[in-house]
């Protein structure tokens, strides 16, 4: 007889587990659980198997569940996935609860200094990633996970973001190229999705197709909420069209670069210096701020090397980017430091706001420091300087009554 | 002989029996509420007309010695665990004592580790009757399983100690593994091949049992300097070839955590130290060599360099970490109740602000004062803290003996105590309604430092107003503990006991907190 399986088994797994649901034509729901977590879950485990297949109208078959300590929604993705590896035509979705903290919202012009990135299909991730205060998470459907794990990874992202806290990090999900990503999107569009993280992005179309499905989606099911774009640049082709990507849809918040892939298309390496992508990386900044989004860097893949990710953050900063993305939670506390205005920066700023300030309230036009006019670009940059030095907790709020 | 009956509620709810192992059981009454009466023990007096006037007591290998002690039936042995999972020697003992035919011992090992799961066989076949010390392993579960016929008896080290020293419990024979030692039997375990740091937790037993044998791998000509076991109380000296087994006596290098949460843990409770004013000069600490204890340490260095601030002591099982500290001149002492690398061995050997202690020193309840409860600051792990901040770290939460008890309970007198622990670990909370085992009383544990936040005890005022303003997470443990709940899957089943008392929780002072089922 037929039968699904999903997830994953063995000593080494952990918050996860493994689910095998062979069909029969008689004899009801043949239950075998070992469970490391018996004497504390095993009724609740048993319980949501069982209301599970009757959700998928399973009546007669052989269960079997290895349990490693998987959350709720991680055991209800892998039963789910094993229904769908067992009856493909399946359509019906098992959706946990919507968590009240996972329902808050997100903004355009937030600060997008780090985003970390998890694989999708490891639970066990994302659990503690919105501890690290991350400005965004990015659930991955894409390269970090296997081809023959999408649809199981799609679940789990989806339950993920109905059930995981990720404590404020704004929620990205990164999906994959092509027809594949437009169907990842019905997993998490619904489900209070901030940021789409599109790939490989070489086209306005690539935009325009993933934006189409977005609203799409948003329209059918009534989504008020924004769901912004983020495409990342990754071969020769997308950076030379850098710009038209990042104008190509009033939802796109930020454009980002992917180097690893963008060096192997350009016939090179990748070095710590850098060189052979500096121009991409410059076109990237100049393509997002002339399309009004925010330039975001690539990732810093050392997780060892935390005085290299220093200096490629700082770096990153004087090339003109906002963010960096990051794969191991101890990179977002040196990402966030060394993006944060320098002291001197912060005081430079401060006067300039406060004369500012002075200028507007008397009515004058021009704002002077000293004997010095300040431009109005350089009021503005002051003005961003002091936002980021309130966001990073360098200064407090309500520093004007502190003088 | 009074025979195992009945079970008593104690003062902090918990049932307890009235007698173990025929010994009549005191139940706990309370932090601070009890205190017996009457005088310590004290060994039979010896005379050096017994003994060897040129001091070589060596004599031909174990066996003699043991037969010369009257190793006899239903007698207690003890051993010391400095020598952690590589210690040979315990398993010596009971091999000669299966091979004499000799039956129904007590085994009381400060510890016991996975590599004495041997002992079993022994257990199983008559030769040891039950073992009364920390189990870990599969010591624990042989106990948890209803196995053992006595009742295992835990106690702190501190606690150990002030058994011996009260009489409750008797050394027949104390075997001592020391990794050098004269004829005479004075001995450290500084050097030699099966060195270990220091010998502290065989200390009470050299004092208080009625034979002590010093078992050597290490043989020097007197005197052995430093005598961290003084020969005077030794009876017997044995050379055996081999001790332990080094590699897992001590590690080559002590590792910090990688666990990015527990990282994060660990600089939350450095930051929280310093936010609540703890961090000053002159303090103390106490950190041990867990993952998230050791990264506190580290968070905490940086903290102490940036703001110039130096500490009097650190109490410590001590590693490289500690050692850096001591050399960085960041802490004046090392008091060190057990070393854990050779970086540790090093230190002590050469550097007298590294310091040996014993649980007497630093742990004793019943003597007239104790280290431990100088100490500014204490960190400490759990497997469960309930929600009146009552902790558990013998059991697991399905009911399992898998850890001792240690310096923890003694600890837990130092001037703020904290326990950064992960509020849940896969899908088992650790913060719950009421903890399997009572292990400390809620009373004497200050904050709990999760990744999901800070609680601090209501009771510890001062510390809350310390914080009050601060940037740190402070939440009431009612509020960790639901949403660890919600993320779980709502609050979890009891696990469900046999009605047999496998094993006993000593307090500090010798009464029982708590009992431990069959599984």
């Amino acid at each position: 007889m037929a039968k699904g399986e999903a997830g994953k088994r063995g000593k080494g797994v952990r918050s996860d587990c493994w689910i095998s649901i062979e069909k029969k034509k008689s004899g009801g729901i043949a239950l075998k659980v070992t469970s490391k977590v018996e004497s504390m879950y095993g009724d609740s485990i048993r319980t949501t198997i069982q209301e599970g297949l009757k959700f998928f109208g399973i009546t007669d078959a052989a269960v079997e569940l290895e349990d490693r300590g998987a959350l709720p929604f991680g055991l209800i993705a892998r039963l789910e996935a094993a229904v769908r590896r067992l009856n493909p035509a399946e359509e019906k979705q098992l959706l946990p609860e919507m968590f009240s903290e996972c329902t808050y919202a997100t903004t355009r012009e937030r600060m997008r200094r780090s985003r970390l990135y998890l694989p999708g299909n490891e639970p066990k991730f994302a659990v503690n990633a919105g501890i690290h205060h991350p400005d965004g998470i990015i659930l991955d459907l894409e390269d970090s996970v296997h081809p023959s794990e999408k649809d199981a990874a799609r679940v789990m992202v989806r339950n993920a973001l109905r059930q995981v806290d990720f404590m404020g990090s704004e929620r990205m999900v990164r999906i994959n190229q092509g027809e594949m990503g437009l169907l990842d999107l019905e997993f998490v569009v619904p489900h209070n999705v901030h940021i789409i993280l599109i790939p490989k992005c070489e086209s306005v179309e690539d935009v325009k197709t993933v934006d189409a499905k977005v609203q799409e989606i948003r329209k059918r099911d009534r989504i008020d909420s924004d769901v912004f774009l983020m495409p990342i640049v990754e071969s020769a082709l997308g950076a030379l069209r850098a710009y038209d990507i990042a104008a190509a849809s009033p939802n796109t918040v930020a454009l980002t670069i992917g180097l690893e892939d963008y060096t192997a298309d350009i016939g090179t390496r990748r070095t710590t210096e850098g060189r052979e992508s500096f121009w991409a990386r410059s076109q990237v900044v100049n393509a997002a701020r002339a399309a009004k989004v925010q330039p975001i860097d690539t990732v810093f893949s050392d997780v060892q090397d935390m005085d290299g990710l220093r200096e490629s953050v700082i770096e990153a900063k004087s090339l003109g980017f906002d963010g960096k993305g990051c794969i191991h939670p101890r990179q977002i506390g040196v990402i966030h430091e060394a993006f944060a205005p320098a002291d001197a920066e912060i005081e430079r700023a401060k006067r300039i706001v406060l004369a500012f300030q002075d200028a507007e309230s008397r009515g004058l036009g021009v704002v002077s420091l000293g004997s010095k006019m300040i431009d109005p670009p350089v009021v503005k940059r002051a003005l961003h300087t002091v936002d980021q030095a309130i966001a990073t907790g360098k200064l407090d709020e309500d520093w004007r009554d502190q003088k | 002989m009074k025979t195992d009956s009945g079970l008593v509620r104690n003062a902090a709810g918990r049932l307890v029996p009235t007698v173990s192992n025929g010994k009549e059981q005191v139940p706990y009454k309370g932090v601070a509420k009890y205190k017996p009466e009457g005088t310590k023990v004290a060994p039979p007096i010896a005379s050096c007309k017994d003994y060897p006037a040129d001091g070589n007591k060596v004599v031909k290998d174990l066996k003699t010695a043991l037969k010369a002690a009257g190793l006899k039936d239903g007698m207690t042995i003890s051993t010391h665990h400095h020598l952690r999972n590589g210690d040979l020697v315990a398993n010596m003992i009971f091999d000669i004592a299966a091979e004499m035919g000799v039956k129904d011992l007590m085994w009381f090992p400060s510890a016991s580790f996975p590599c004495q799961a041997k002992n079993i066989d022994h257990m199983d076949s008559g030769v040891i009757h039950h073992i009364e010390g920390s189990m870990n392993g599969p010591l624990g579960r042989y106990c948890s399983e209803g196995k053992m016929r006595g009742m295992g008896m835990l106690r702190s080290h501190g606690g150990r100690y002030q058994a011996v020293q009260d009489g409750e419990v008797h050394i027949d024979i104390a075997v001592i593994a020391a990794p050098t030692s004269d004829s005479f039997g004075n001995s450290n375990g500084l050097t030699g091949p099966s060195a270990c740091g220091l010998l502290g937790f065989a200390l009470a037993d050299s004092q208080y049992a009625d034979k002590v044998i010093v078992v050597t791998d290490n043989l020097i000509p007197f005197p052995c300097i430093p005598w961290q076991i003084q020969g005077n109380y030794v009876d017997h000296v044995v050379v055996v070839d081999k001790l332990g087994d080094p590699e897992k006596i001590i590690s080559g290098t002590t590792q910090i955590t990688k666990s990015p949460d527990r990282l994060l843990i660990a600089e939350m409770t450095a930051q929280f130290v310093r936010e609540a004013g703890l961090m000053k000069e002159g303090f103390s600490f106490q950190a041990g060599a867990g993952g998230t204890s050791l990264a506190f340490a580290i968070f905490l260095k940086e903290m102490m360099k940036d703001e110039g601030i130096k500490a009097r002591f650190i109490r410590a099982g001590s590693t490289k970490y500690q050692v850096e500290m001591l050399e960085e001149g960041l802490t004046d002492y090392i008091l060190d109740g057990q070393t854990f690398d050779l970086e540790g061995i090093r230190s002590m050997r050469e550097n007298p602000g590294h310091v040996w202690t014993s649980p007497f020193t630093s742990y004793n309840y019943h003597g007239k004062g104790n280290f431990a409860s100088l100490l500014d600051i204490v960190i400490l792990g759990a497997t469960e803290v309930d929600v009146n901040f009552n902790a558990n770290v013998v059991t697991h939460s399905d009911g399992l003996l898998l850890h001792g008890i240690g310096g923890w309970q003694n600890c837990l007198f130092g001037n703020c105590v904290i326990l950064p622990i992960p509020s849940f670990r896969d899908r088992i909370p650790v913060l719950v309604d009421e903890v399997t085992t009572l292990c400390g009383p809620g009373e004497l544990i200050d904050v709990i430092i999760t990744e999901r936040g800070i609680a601090i005890n209501p009771l510890r005022k001062d510390l809350l107003d310390a914080v009050k303003g601060s940037s740190l997470p402070i939440k009431t443990i009612e509020e960790l503990k639901t949403g660890v709940e919600k993320l779980c899957g709502g609050a979890p089943q009891k696990p469900k006991f046999k009605d047999k008392v496998v094993a006993g929780i000593k307090w500090v002072d010798g009464t029982l907190i708590d009992s431990v089922r069959q599984v």
